[in-house]
């Protein structure tokens, strides 16, 4: 087991730069999700820590020994590929060994591994069949026992899953999650998938356009988004933003949008008075009201999508569309008014310029609301 | 009318797409049959009409004076020498050109792909008496080697343009994961890249095998007294009776047969899946 350091990594292809000057730390054991969309250079990065790409600027350490200039068989790394890259012309005991076999172990130390790597993965009755005569998701697994019988210090997965099918998917990933932990070891997974990052990830770090935006446990990530971009590429559906300005109000700063305005119970939000701002709030913390009251926004039904556990609304208001997370009996009439309320405790400002994180200065205690 | 098995319309076309395979079939076998039916019988069957078609009178006759006539054997011998020189150094060459166009962007890649077509542009016809001299010069001229040299010449842009396409079928994350589980590029090649390619280098070294075996013009120019199969043969049977062409035919058609089916072992290598 060791831990990872990125210093500073730089990589471009040609005029394209993949990797802009990122650092990050992965200590031992952690397991670190790097998340973007793709072309945010976060495979690329995962290459450059596996030895597969010369970066062209900075440091990579794995177990405090600068590996920059190793090749990827000095690394002590070991990869699961997106297309899993399984031998097609060795069986699957060849396939799980092949690391070992490098690694010149003893003949008894090779079959007890493969085989207990087979166990972990539940293959052990394949181990004498080709790749061309098991299923996907199977392949998926030697990939997976391939990678972890060389007991290697730094484990790289880039989209294992994602060659998968949506049921299978879900399977593999509470499988992976419950093997990495129990292997312990220090593990780097590269997803465009949100849902994967936030459920298996220790620490998640959401890149873009080359760098990394936020690095933060996957709750953070969610809750507290850096800026627009991880909050609307994390979450399924995305944080809702709205274009929003304050003004000063006593206790009760006033957030004027498009749709309506209303005071909010948050005096630290007076600081933002006068700025351009963007208002982020999550669909699951905006509550419908059935009737008019204070300190709501009026706002029309366009959609409702009944999604068996909640129904998904798309409102109007002034200008802006939101997305709504409902309880599953409530069924408004569409194109009827309904009336929001926007909790105040999640709701989050951005700079409408940078669209950046404006943090609130002590994190106010969520008052009840008025009236 | 239905598409069920067994309708008139599916029994039709399956009737015809083995009608289809018979036809080709025999196109191709046909001639041999008779060739190889030919040079098994006496001087007088041959020029016996009607034919018999059915080896009723089989001899050895024609075939046993064609072998130890002058020098069939020491011709025979050296054109699959021959052969076999062009097949390594072709492939030994033609395959790391081919790899390296299939793996790497490099400059002037394509100005190399095309060069490598454009050698075929020269007919031999031109190249071959400079190349005697060159050849003469050096002192191979009449040597096995001289002639593999010229027939590799021949043979390596079809190897390079093959074996490229090959290895671009080959994943290149499957020799990366070969390399974090330990190999050098080397090794990755060799124990990943090369097994996976096989069949279609195997298709390659029967064409390379079949250039060589057929190729009449170099052979004749560079050599004098120690001419390949092709060669000799062209120049011994120019005006021999009819009989003695048949042997010939036969035995030059023979080895380059018995290799395609050693070699075609590897055309078919299918890892755990069944062939169809």
């Amino acid at each position: 087991m060791a831990d990872v350091r990125f210093q500073s990594i730089r990589k471009t292809f040609g005029k394209f730069h993949a990797v802009n000057d990122v650092d990050l730390e992965v200590a031992d054991g952690d397991f670190v999700v790097l998340l973007g969309p793709s072309g945010c250079g976060k495979t690329t990065l995962l290459r450059c820590l596996a030895g597969l790409e010369k970066v062209d600027g900075g440091r990579v350490f794995i177990g405090g020994r600068d590996a920059t200039g190793l090749p990827p068989r000095r690394r002590k790394i070991a990869m699961v590929f997106q297309s899993y890259a399984v031998f097609p012309h060795l069986k699957l005991f060849d396939n799980i060994a092949f690391g070992l076999r490098m690694q010149k172990e003893p003949k008894a130390t090779i079959r007890e591994r493969v085989e207990s790597a087979a166990n972990l993965l539940h293959i052990e009755d394949l181990l004498d069949r080709y790749p061309s005569q098991i299923s996907g998701g199977q392949r998926q697994r030697v990939a997976v026992a391939r990678a972890i019988a060389t007991k290697a210090d730094v484990l790289l997965m880039d989209e294992p899953l994602s060659n998968l099918d949506a049921l299978l998917r879900m399977e593999m990933r509470a499988e992976l999650k419950a093997l990495l932990r129990q292997l312990g070891s220090t593990t780097i997974y590269v997803t465009h998938d949100q849902v994967e990052a936030l459920s298996m990830g220790d620490r998640i770090a959401v890149m873009n356009a080359g760098s990394i935006v936020q690095l933060d446990s996957p709750l953070v990530v969610y809750d507290d988004p850096a800026d627009t971009f991880v909050g609307g590429f994390v979450g399924t559906p995305p944080m809702n933003f709205l274009a929003a300005e304050i003004a000063p109000n006593g206790s009760f700063p006033l957030v004027t949008l498009s749709g309506g305005s209303f005071p909010l119970a948050d005096p630290a939000a007076g600081a933002l008075a006068g700025r351009k701002l963007t208002l982020g709030i999550r669909a699951e913390a905006i509550v419908v009201e059935p009737e008019l009251g204070q300190g709501l926004i009026e706002a029309t039904v366009i959609v409702i999508e009944p999604l068996g556990s909640h129904n998904l609304l798309t409102v109007k208001t002034g200008d802006d569309l939101l997305k709504v997370s409902t309880p599953p009996h409530l069924f408004p009439q569409l194109d009827s008014s309904i009336w929001l309320r926007l909790e105040p405790g999640r709701i989050r400002w951005m700079d409408a310029e940078s669209g950046r994180a404006i943090p609130l200065a002590p994190a106010s205690a969520p008052a009840p609301v008025a009236g | 009318m239905s598409g069920e098995r067994g309708s008139p319309v599916v029994w039709l076309s399956r009737f015809g797409m083995y009608a289809t395979a018979v036809l080709v079939s025999l196109f191709v076998l046909a001639p041999i049959y008779l060739m190889t039916l030919a040079a098994f019988s006496s001087q007088e069957d041959v020029y016996a009409y009607p034919k018999e078609l059915l080896p009723r009178n089989l001899s050895t006759e024609t075939m046993s004076f064609f072998i130890h006539f002058g020098g069939v054997l020491d011709a025979l011998q050296r054109s699959v020498v021959v052969a076999l020189i062009t097949l390594v150094l072709s492939l030994a060459i033609g395959t790391p050109a081919g790899y390296a166009l299939a793996r790497f962007a490099f400059r002037g890649a394509d100005t190399l792909r095309l060069s490598v077509v454009a050698t075929r542009a020269f007919p031999i016809v031109i190249l071959s008496i400079p190349l005697a001299v060159i050849f003469i010069s050096w002192g191979i001229d009449d040597t096995a080697f001289g002639v593999s040299i010229a027939h590799t010449a021949l043979a390596l842009p079809f190897v390079v343009l093959t074996t490229s396409s090959v290895f671009a079928g080959v994943s290149p994350e499957l020799e990366e994961a070969a390399m974090t589980l330990g190999c050098s590029r080397l090794k990755a090649f060799v124990k990943v890249a090369l097994p996976l390619a096989l069949p279609g280098l195997a298709a390659s070294a029967i064409f390379v095998f079949i250039v060589s075996w057929n190729e009449v013009f170099a052979a004749s120019l560079l050599t004098l007294r120690h001419r390949t199969l092709p060669a000799e043969v062209l120049s011994l049977l120019e005006g021999a009776p009819v009989n003695f062409r048949f042997a010939g035919g036969f035995f030059l058609m023979a080895p380059s047969v018995i290799v395609i089916l050693i070699i075609r072992r590897y055309l078919f290598t299918m890892w755990g899946r069944v062939l169809k």
